[in-house]
């Protein structure tokens, strides 16, 4: 017999159509891996009307929502994650269904904002003031940077406030977007301005008065 | 002065090697590795416990990966832990022989091949058929064979040649 058909015999020895599936196994594991406490970060991607989410959670809560698209892939935001947070990075929806669904419900108007817990562990601490007080926004209403930055305390850091917002690693559900230029210019987003207005449009949809629909 | 954009990188890339590169996320693991370790379970451990093994496999390569060093090679250390799940799977099974897939079990013409496949490998020794595996259908070298089964260069260049001599003779 030659060593060719020896490969293909032993290739095909290791295949065994469908007996094993590997899907199968590692959902499993997967499963048992979160019940084990052995997942520190948990990811699924999701779609919005924004383009591609990828979702993190940590046991403490949603770590990290990132805008899927040509300037930034999934494999950077979880080499980041990996390195940041903890190597043990595992894609586990089922521990993003609650998040999942809770966007779903946001980008569809069926609700306003967001129930969800946060792991602001990857922020500084001044960034870490800044987003808590953003979080604290009503939908539908909006601040100036300035007005943040006077609101924590440090009312000439208008700027630095825009920096922090600029790293927020949970957008959308710390909602950066709802701080705005004084004069009314929208300001930056991490995602590009047509996200931020698109959001913005979204909850002001939302908070107006529902009429004769 | 850091001017050139080539200087920059390789400066960066000299600082990287000095604090280590990070280890990517435990999933590229499974994306990159899973199925071929998969095939080696049902090498070694044949069709029906390969998928326990595969879960025992990963959960164990998942609580030891982060005490990994970056710059390992993370393919033969993913073998490795499947070879001591699958000795765990045969020691529990204890004297009982290996389970041969029956005919009957699989309808299709394709899965009677596979099983008639699988019977000549399954004849082997768990070593051997483990060794021939890796030498085979992996395409490990003698040297990553030897560390998956924790043996000399050597013993695991005589384990292939062994199960591929005994393979040669009963496929023939």
């Amino acid at each position: 017999m030659s060593d060719v058909a020896l490969r293909e015999d032993v290739d095909r020895a290791s295949r065994l159509g469908g007996a094993a599936d590997t899907d199968r196994a590692l959902r499993r594991f997967t499963e048992r891996a979160v019940e084990e406490g052995l997942v520190d970060v948990a990811y699924a991607s999701t779609d919005s009307p924004l383009g591609e989410l990828l979702l993190a959670a940590t046991p403490q809560g949603v770590v990290r929502v990132a805008y899927i698209d040509e300037n930034v892939g999934r494999d950077e935001v979880l080499e980041d994650l990996a390195r940041r947070v903890s190597s043990r990075v595992l894609e586990a929806p089922a521990r993003l269904d609650d998040a999942r669904r809770q966007l779903e419900d946001y980008f569809s108007g069926r609700r306003p904002g967001f129930d969800l817990p946060v792991d602001l562990s990857l922020v500084a601490p001044f960034t870490d003031r800044v987003l808590t007080r953003t979080a604290a926004i009503p939908p539908g209403q909006v601040l100036t940077y300035g007005e943040v930055a006077a609101e924590i305390g440090h009312a000439r850091a208008a700027r630095a406030v825009g920096n922090a917002l600029g790293s927020n690693p949970i957008p959308i559900v710390v909602p950066c977007h709802r701080v705005v230029r004084s004069g009314g210019g929208l300001g930056g987003y991490t995602g590009g301005t047509h996200r931020k207005e698109h959001l913005l449009g979204l909850e002001r949809a939302g908070a107006a008065p529902a009429r004769g629909r | 002065m850091l001017s050139e954009p080539a200087e920059v990188i390789s400066r960066f890339r000299a600082a990287e090697r000095l604090l280590g590169v990070p280890l990517p996320p435990f999933q590229t693991f499974l994306d990159r590795h899973a199925d071929e370790l998969l095939r080696f379970l049902v090498a070694t451990v044949g069709p029906d416990e390969a998928e326990d093994c595969l879960q025992e496999t990963c959960l164990a390569a998942l609580r030891a990966y982060p005490a990994l060093a970056p710059d390992s090679n993370v393919r033969a250390w993913g073998f490795t832990i499947a070879r001591h799940k699958a000795i765990d799977a045969q020691r529990a099974r204890g004297r009982r022989p290996m389970p041969v897939p029956e005919a009957t079990d699989r309808p299709t013409v394709d899965a009677l091949d596979d099983a008639s496949a699988w019977a000549p490998l399954a004849a082997l020794p768990p070593k051997q058929r483990a060794a021939v595996f890796l030498r085979v259908a992996a395409e490990l070298s003698h040297h990553e064979i030897a560390r998956v089964l924790d043996c000399s260069e050597e013993a695991a260049r005589r384990s292939t040649h062994e199960g591929l001599k005994r393979l040669r003779e009963e496929m023939a």
